[in-house]
């Protein structure tokens, strides 16, 4: 088998979720990763780590147009041979995996948990987390969208060699005018661990125990829908069914009830820490550990308590 | 400006999720059936916005049987001109982006809506799969749209940020959270539902590139264990020993 992986690495880094999808990638075939933009040879090292056999680079290409990005990655499929094309289905996997499978007419898993099975079938989130379903590709060449934090990665010691892919990519219909990145934050898809809050906080001037946890941890910082919709925190932090889906391996949540809705978005959290004041919450439900208590006295504890943890490890 | 919303049927959020036939079909007994929250809140609504400030019309297109129909009159009480639904199963997202973009084609629109995803299948593919079909322009997952002539511009959600872009009419666009407001259908927009045109259109003819072959749902969550507010050290023991995530 001969696998492609696209990865984004426009803003200079390669995030966790692109080591995933390479390293998945690897254990279905001989892996080339293809990707664009302003990414260095060096950093670029690590992909034969996580088992990448050739790294193809277009730093001409800076930019996420779908359109363009697909073009570079059918050019890409095309030079090697690739039966099977892997993304990660991180938003810029979400744009341009569905035009890949499109125009060449390989069916596409999104949301994929799992490597492909003895079947060929593939283990997919549906209903929003709710439950899994498998998917079978009735075509030849196959494209799969890897959901972020599904599987592990491990470095290992290989390496790859770091080619340049020139291919034509036609010119982009999108004129960007702006580009806002968040920077140093842990960045909320890809966190490990997260805190979040909700209404239970009372107002946008407590948020600091809850930035005190997170720095502690070395966290993400996320809240529920109400508290976005009102305003106290940006809509970029709103984890549930309408904003981010998320699957750290720790979820502590302050002050929130746990709607359906809510559990809809972190329900694939490996780890649940619930506090809050109402036994009844129906998060309790969904949680692995609890705390009946006030969020006001618990996160400032729990502050402490994580940094006498590091110091004494 | 015509502009098309791709409207898909959704099991209500709070609907229990469970399965028959040997677990490959969805368990529809009991389960209230709403416009994928998507579509409807922030792509369908975007565009009724759009054509109250700058005329023009809004059409939605289904791909579905006549089981649909109840939702697609919802979307036409919430404002949209008319409506068409392609009588076939939406099967894949392939073949259902297919006969979206059988249709668009023939009727040239300028703007293609979908929402970002089902919340049942949250897949993210039938918008990019349009714009690949018509050769168009894909902005995905964008927050915020506005048009001045036939450009528009839009926020759209990137890799660690976010971004403004500019593009010309045609083009598809997935519409994300922060679009627009959800719009309660009032009474007169419920009477006049009943009314505006719903044609039905047949499919063509295409293959599903995918099957799901079937569904199971997540092991059962073991027992939350609780602990006392007090006892806060203990909580971060267990994660560090017990759970190792920390």
């Amino acid at each position: 088998m001969s696998v492609l992986v696209y990865i984004d690495t426009l803003n200079g880094k390669i995030a966790k979720n692109a080591l995933e999808a390479v390293q998945y990638g690897s254990k279905i075939g001989d892996t080339t990763v293809v990707t664009n933009g302003n990414i260095s040879d060096s950093a670029l090292q690590v992909l034969g780590g996580v088992g990448a056999k050739k790294v193809l680079v277009n730093k001409n290409l800076k930019s996420n147009d779908a359109s363009q990005v697909a073009k570079l990655v059918k050019a890409a499929a095309e030079a090697t041979g690739a039966d099977t094309i892997v993304f990660s289905s991180d938003l810029t996997g979400k744009a341009v995996a569905p035009r890949v499978s499109a125009s060449l007419k390989a069916g596409l898993v999104s949301g994929a948990i799992g490597l492909p099975e003895g079947d060929g079938s593939v283990k997919v989130n549906v209903f929003s987390g709710k439950a899994f379903g498998k998917v079978t590709v009735n075509t030849d060449k196959k494209v799969i969208a890897l959901t972020p934090n599904a599987v592990g990665v491990v470095e290992g010691e290989g390496t790859a060699p770091v080619e340049a892919f020139d291919a034509e990519v036609g010119q982009s219909s999108i004129t960007v005018k702006e580009v806002k990145r968040q920077e140093g934050d842990v960045l909320l898809p890809e966190a490990e661990l997260v805190v979040s809050a909700g209404r239970g906080l009372k107002g946008p001037e407590n948020w600091g125990m809850v930035e005190d946890l997170a720095k502690a941890l070395g966290a993400a910082t996320a809240c529920s829908r109400p508290v976005a919709d009102i305003g106290w925190r940006p809509h970029h932090e709103h984890v549930g069914q309408t904003g981010v889906a998320i699957r750290p391996n720790l979820y502590i949540a302050a002050g929130i009830s746990g709607a359906i809705q809510h559990l809809a978005g972190v329900n694939g959290s490996k780890v649940i820490v619930v506090i809050n004041t109402d036994p009844e919450a129906p998060f309790f439900k969904a949680a692995d550990y609890g705390i009946v208590g006030d969020a006001f006295d618990v996160l400032p504890k729990l502050t402490a308590e994580i940094e006498k943890l590091k110091a004494q490890n | 400006m015509k502009l098309l919303v791709c409207i898909s049927k959704a099991p209500d959020t709070t609907s229990k999720i469970d399965f028959t036939d040997n677990n490959t079909k969805f368990n529809e007994a009991g389960v209230q059936f709403i416009v994928n929250p998507y579509d409807e809140w922030y792509a369908l609504v975007r565009a009724i916005e759009l054509k109250e400030q700058n005329g023009g019309s809004v059409t939605t297109i289904t791909v579905g049987t006549q089981a649909d129909e109840p939702v697609i009159r919802k979307a036409l009480a919430i404002g949209a001109d008319n409506a068409v639904r392609v009588d076939a199963e939406a099967n894949d997202a392939y073949s259902t982006a297919f006969q979206i973009a059988e249709y668009a084609k023939s009727n040239g629109f300028d703007i293609v809506f979908t929402g970002k995803e089902t919340i049942n299948y949250n897949g993210s593919q039938v918008g990019g799969m349009i714009a690949e079909i018509l050769d168009q322009p894909f902005v995905s997952l964008a927050t915020k749209l506005d048009m001045n002539g036939n450009t528009a511009t839009l926020h759209q959600e990137i890799v660690g940020g976010d971004e403004v872009v500019e593009v010309n009419t045609p083009f598809v666009v997935s519409a994300a959270k922060g679009m627009a407001e959800q719009r309660i259908p009032n009474m007169r927009g419920i009477m006049a539902a009943r009314t505006k045109p719903l044609e039905v259109i047949p499919a063509a003819d295409c293959q599903p590139l995918v099957s799901f072959e079937s569904y199971e749902l997540p092991p059962a969550k073991s027992e939350c264990k609780y602990l006392d507010a007090d006892n806060v050290a203990e909580l971060v023991n267990l994660l560090h020993n017990e759970a190792k995530v920390i």
